[in-house]
């Protein structure tokens, strides 16, 4: 019965269905860098096969306001091409994991000239069908600070004081009534919970004497 | 008696409408072709009207964080006063609901004053979101002073 479930389950499995079968590339939509510093830009794909020796990676870039896509970066065949005559000379080296289908590119010395689309096509033959993926890249001076996050920095440290002050006092008020510490709460009368009573210093209870019949 | 709480109230209605007019508006600064600050800045171009996200200067950031932050305390002073109304001790002040107000009114003026001092161009007009801020500070601190004076009576 499990012998037969199990070469069930390997014919199902080797059958899966061919029509419907692409692959997906991964990467960034955008990057952010500073001048002069190094990026890696990573990507990886998605493929109902396994990997094949036949594995390929190819990088292009499209600078901003040029028409023209270069290549930059081309796997194949278990050897890595990096671009020796074009802009990206001696700055790209490929430091992906064809077999863990990673086919990430590190750009060392970044400059305002790199602004551009960079592009990644892999290819996992028989999977050769896949719409390519695109990843910004932005160069930088200084990096400027997101919108909103000096807001929400602002907004959040002051509720949190807030909640803190509150929490606080009500922690005394707490701590006052149980009589762990010892303050003047006689003109202490502002919110009361329903029904009860105005708290005073204990006062001992006058003693007077009767005479006995 | 019932009056005076109502127009108390009405009264911190308006600041609390002129408060989230101010914040929400993006009309702090006006000119021929178009207006900016504090969310977005328009202008009108030959093609039509184009909207883009205002600069995240660190500036407008902290001015939108003391708008937000002043709208929220103006509200909470609203929930406050309507809790104190009816869970207050005889004779006793309106404490929290005044100083979330006073509270509110500081963060509008902070607001403004950054606003004022920080903005690039000195030339360019001001808008009417920029005047609502400077007009619910005093009103804002006028209500929270007289949550302080007011005592709930029998």
């Amino acid at each position: 019965m499990l012998t037969v479930l199990a070469l069930a389950s390997v014919v199902l499995l080797g059958t899966a269905p061919e029509p419907s079968q692409a692959i997906s590339i991964y990467t960034s939509w955008e990057r952010h860098a500073l001048v002069g510093s190094d990026i890696r830009l990573s990507c990886t794909f998605f493929s109902w096969h396994f990997v094949s020796e036949d594995v390929s990676f190819t990088w292009r870039y499209r600078g901003d306001g040029s028409r023209d896509t270069i290549s930059i970066a081309h796997y194949a065949g278990g050897e890595a091409y990096t671009d020796n005559k074009g802009p990206f000379k001696d700055r790209v080296e490929f430091v992906g994991n064809p077999k863990r289908r990673d086919g990430s590119i590190l750009i060392k010395n970044l400059d305002f000239s790199d602004n551009g689309t960079f592009t990644c096509d892999a290819k996992n033959p028989p999977d050769i069908v896949g719409r390519p993926s695109n990843v910004r890249l932005l160069v930088f001076e200084n990096l400027p600070i997101q919108a909103g996050v000096i807001t929400g920095a602002i907004i959040g440290v002051v509720l949190g004081l807030l909640v803190l002050i509150v929490v606080i006092y009500y922690l005394m008020r707490f701590l006052v009534a149980r009589r762990v510490f010892s303050l003047n709460v006689s003109k202490h009368g502002k919110k009361k919970k329903e029904g009860s009573q105005q708290r005073q210093l204990w006062t001992p209870p006058p003693l007077t004497c009767y005479p006995l019949p | 008696m019932l009056l005076i709480l109502f127009g108390v109230l009405v009264f911190h209605l308006i600041v609390l409408i002129l408060l989230i007019v101010s914040t929400a508006s993006s009309k702090w600064t006006v000119e021929s072709q178009g207006h900016s600050d504090l969310w977005y800045n328009c202008r009108s171009h030959s093609q039509g009207y184009r909207c883009s996200q205002a600069s995240n200067e660190d500036w407008i950031q902290a001015v939108q964080a003391l708008m937000i932050l002043s709208v929220v305390f103006c509200f909470a002073s609203l929930i406050a006063f309507m809790y104190q109304l009816f869970r207050l001790v005889k004779g006793g002040r309106f404490y929290f609901t005044s100083i979330f107000q006073i509270l509110a009114s500081v963060f509008v003026m902070c607001g403004a004053i950054i606003y004022t001092i920080m903005r690039p161009d000195s030339h360019r007009q001001y808008g009417y979101a920029y005047v609502l801020a400077w007009v619910a500070f005093p009103l804002s601190l006028f209500s929270g002073l007289i949550y302080l004076i007011l005592r709930k009576k029998e």
